[in-house]
């Protein structure tokens, strides 16, 4: 047990110095902040004295001994555009972010799962077939389509939702949340379900072909030779050990998510990191790039672990290895 | 859309009698970008800057037709030529109750010029500032400058004990890492009081019951939502989330024009867009052989290769302004003498290249942005294919803003594509400045590619400290006349700048591209 987690934090490390070399080189290439910092009729003094400014001016490696220097004492610099540590920056964002994925990931599991079953239990019942056609269009529609669909059908024509931002914000101290207010719920619908379309599509599909599988395997074979009550077979028995890589792929898909929720974000306007990031991108803010490539890495990272250890506990075999 | 424009009725219909009461007129605008910050010192964005004007007001302002005229300052002399006096207006509060008075302008002048602030150069010539008495300021300049009122025109005033009390009398800046509460909060004098800001979501202001000058709008609260997303900012539009849209994106002016209970307007703006030749010996396209751009004929036969009309009515759907000079009519020193491009005539373009000693033509480089000016890609593939057609095999290079500017600066183009709106000071000097004087480390800032007129530069230099205005402005139009005589830079349109707004909402618009709230009105 303890050498299983010492090797996969040892594998995190380097991953993650990989991460950072990457996130820098990555943004040497971006263009230069210099541009879009200076006033229209600057003059190169002022070009120059920005660059200095921000270390721009020193050779490539002292820059990136510098960086590595800074990632390692947790200070991940100043935004060039907002004036702000980056990481007071990504904070004040990510409460965004998590209520959406929340919401999201609620949403997927909560129908995914019971789809997912209804389909291998009835294969030919209507509501299967119509799930099943529906979902591959879920599956292969861009994220951006279906939420500018559901903005023109649900904001412009009927008007019942608003077709962008986080609504009323109310704040319980750590964070604000728009849970509790009616546009912040209101406005959490159309994000939250261009989402989890996608999510959702992959858990059912997942869960289905899972239940069919284990459906005909020998030990539920012989518990319906036994005659125990169906739905403690199917729930009981057979559900569970479909779950498993459902629990994998959920893991990885929040993941997902939060790191990349990029486009549903750009297209709600939702205030969350996305935003942050795709902001960044057309400045270019460099330090939030770098910060938010490395958040990214370390995110998947640490639910990587995260899975790996959930399977000890919901697989018995893998505890004694 | 039949079914949209109706439920759209239904939905104003339904949603008039709840969204206004009668006592409180919100202005509800959405904008591509947010603001940066809300301190006036810690950014050079000129969206910004026009969203802070709300709350803040300046010592001198542009009223509706773009004419400087008293703000915070109610009359002014110059004492010495480095020495300007300016008499404040008195009884004026700032919105948290502060008396305004000269230590608030001294402080203010003081923040502006302070190393750290990232917009220092806005105030460049200011080296000082004395306060004479409680109402009286004196600015002390490095040399003589006829553009400090330009100046000072976006040079926003802060309460002194505001920002004493808040640790931030000195401006935020991103190289030290100095972030202060003016970043986020606001204290002016100004129309409108900043209610709340969430980053990336909305600002709230309402109407400042005590501002000293005479409302010409009849807001109560305006609530500004930046959207980045072109479509989600035209649905917000359309679903009547907000009332106005600044810009809109082009394809879909037409659209938004022909909905019922919407208008779009347009206008040129300032910014100007033209090309910017190589002066360097060699050109990137051709190392090894002597520059053709560096002969005025070639440079005349490209201006007459081009078919300005077909540029103006394709690509820009004819609401541009096809131009002749770098800057705009609302600019100081323009002349509608000298904005005359060069008419489009292909046999006499041939015919100047082969005078150049260039029958069959040339190559060269031609490069432009993606994702800054109106059509800018569009713009550099017609052209190119204009110039094919006099034998000028242009190799169109296109990238994004991110890694094209920097590439400008470092004269990487033969030619090139850029816009220049001659903001903040709307004045010619800013192009003379920084675009057409040799480049010395004062002056020109961004001529990279090596023009050197030494005509232009005594010109520049005349027009950097001439006090009296007739004579400075005659300087800068000698300096026009000569760059469009040697077709310094080939300058193509001034682009428009649109806007959508619902039809009850009366806004005027401006070719600086600010958005000007004080001076809307909602009908009721």
């Amino acid at each position: 047990m303890i050498r299983l987690f010492s090797v996969r934090l040892l594998q995190a490390i380097l991953v993650m110095v990989a991460v950072t070399a990457i996130a820098f080189v990555m943004f040497r290439f971006v263009g230069d902040p210099v541009a879009s910092m200076v006033r229209e009729g600057a003059t190169q003094a002022e070009k120059d004295a920005v660059r200095v400014a921000l270390g721009l001016d020193k050779p490539v490696a002292m820059q990136f001994a510098n960086f590595v220097g800074q990632v390692l004492t947790g200070d991940l610099g100043t935004s060039y555009r907002y004036q702000q540590p980056v990481t007071t920056l990504l904070l004040s964002r990510l409460p965004a972010t998590l209520e959406l994925v929340i919401v999201a990931t609620v949403l997927a599991l909560s129908l995914g799962i019971p789809l997912g079953v209804l389909c291998a239990l009835k294969p030919n019942a209507f509501l299967s077939r119509l799930t099943q056609s529906a979902t591959l269009v879920g599956i292969s529609m861009p994220t951006f389509v279906t939420g500018l669909l559901l903005i023109l059908i649900f904001a412009v024509n009927l008007r019942w939702l608003p077709s962008s931002g986080r609504g009323d914000l109310v704040d319980i101290g750590l964070w604000e949340t728009g849970f509790l207010s009616l546009s912040g719920l209101k406005s959490l619908i159309l994000p939250s379900i261009t989402l989890a379309l996608f999510q959702l599509t992959l858990i059912m599909r997942l869960v289905r072909s899972e239940m069919i599988d284990v459906l005909s395997s020998d030990y539920i074979r012989f518990a319906f030779a036994r005659g125990l009550p169906r739905p403690y077979i199917y729930g009981r028995l057979a559900l569970r050990n479909a779950l498993m890589p459902v629990v994998t792929v959920t893991g990885l898909q929040i993941g997902q998510l939060i790191a990349f929720a990029i486009v549903t974000e750009t297209v709600f306007q939702w205030p969350g990191m996305g935003l942050l990031f795709t902001n960044a991108v057309g400045y270019p803010d460099v330090p939030v790039l770098a910060a938010y490539l490395l958040f990214v890495g370390f995110l998947f990272v640490m639910i990587n672990m995260i899975v790996d250890i959930l399977y000890t506990f919901i697989d018995p075999r893998l505890r004694t290895r | 859309m039949k079914t949209s424009i109706k439920t759209l009725l239904a939905g104003i219909a339904l949603l008039a009698p709840l969204s206004a009461p009668a006592f409180a007129e919100t202005l509800r605008w959405a904008s591509s970008g947010d603001v940066i910050s809300y301190d006036p010192n810690a950014q050079v964005d000129s969206f910004t800057q026009s969203v802070h004007h709300m709350v803040f007001d300046p010592l001198v302002r542009r009223n509706k037709e773009l004419k400087l005229e008293p703000a915070l300052a109610t009359s002014w002399e110059v004492v010495e030529p480095t020495r300007w006096r300016f008499k404040l207006r008195q009884g004026v509060k700032f919105h948290e109750g502060q008396a305004f008075n000269a230590d608030d302008v001294v402080a203010t002048i003081q923040r502006q010029i302070d190393p750290g602030a990232r917009n220092r150069e806005n105030l460049s010539t200011v080296v000082g500032v004395e306060k004479v008495d409680e109402y009286t300021v004196d600015l002390i300049l490095r040399a003589p400058y006829p553009l400090l009122l330009n100046d000072l025109a976006a040079i926003y005033i802060m309460s002194k004990p505001w920002m004493a009390e808040h640790d931030a009398l000195k401006p935020g800046n991103a190289s030290t890492g100095v972030v202060t509460y003016a970043s986020n909060h606001a204290n002016g004098t100004g129309a409108f009081k900043l209610k709340a800001y969430e980053p990336d979501s909305r600002s709230v202001f309402e109407v400042n019951k005590d501002w000293w000058d005479k409302p010409q709008h009849n807001l109560d609260e305006v609530e500004f939502r930046p959207i980045a997303s072109d479509a989600t900012r035209v649905a917000a539009l359309l679903s009547g989330e907000v009332d106005m849209i600044a810009p809109v994106p082009l394809q879909d002016v037409d659209r938004i024009a022909a909905t019922d209970g919407l208008k779009v307007v347009e206008n040129p703006s300032l910014r100007t867009i033209f090309f910017v030749f190589s002066y360097r010996p060699e050109l990137h396209a051709t190392p090894g052989q002597p520059n053709p751009l560096r002969d005025v004929r070639v440079r005349q036969a490209l201006w007459h290769a081009i078919d300005g009309k077909t540029i103006q009515k394709r690509l820009m759907r004819g609401k541009s302004r096809t131009a002749g000079m770098l800057v705009a009519p609302a600019v100081t020193g323009y002349d509608e003498d000298i904005d005359v491009p060069l008419p489009y005539d292909v046999a006499k373009a041939k015919a100047l290249l082969a005078e150049a000693g260039y029958p069959d033509g040339f190559k060269t480089g031609l490069a432009c942005p993606n994702d800054r000016y109106i059509a800018d890609e569009q713009i550099c593939l017609a052209v190119a294919s204009m110039w094919a057609q006099i034998g000028v095999q242009a190799n169109v290079n296109v990238e994004s803003k991110t890694t094209y500017f920097p590439r400008t600066d470092k004269g990487e183009f033969d030619v090139y594509l850029l816009g220049w709106a001659s903001l903040p000071p709307m004045d010619g000097f800013s192009p003379l400045q920084a675009l057409l004087a040799t480049n010395d480390g004062t002056f020109g800032g961004s001529n990279a590619d090596g023009l050197s007129n030494p005509d232009i530069d005594k010109l520049a230099y005349a027009a950097a400290g001439e006090l009296d205005e007739t004579k400075r402005v005659e300087t800068l139009k000698e300096a026009f006349r000569i760059t469009h005589d040697q077709v310094l830079y080939l300058p193509l349109h001034q682009q428009p700048v649109a806007w959508a707004m619902s039809s009850k909402v009366d806004m005027p618009q401006f070719p600086d591209e600010y958005v000007r709230p004080w001076f809307a009105q909602i009908k009721k």
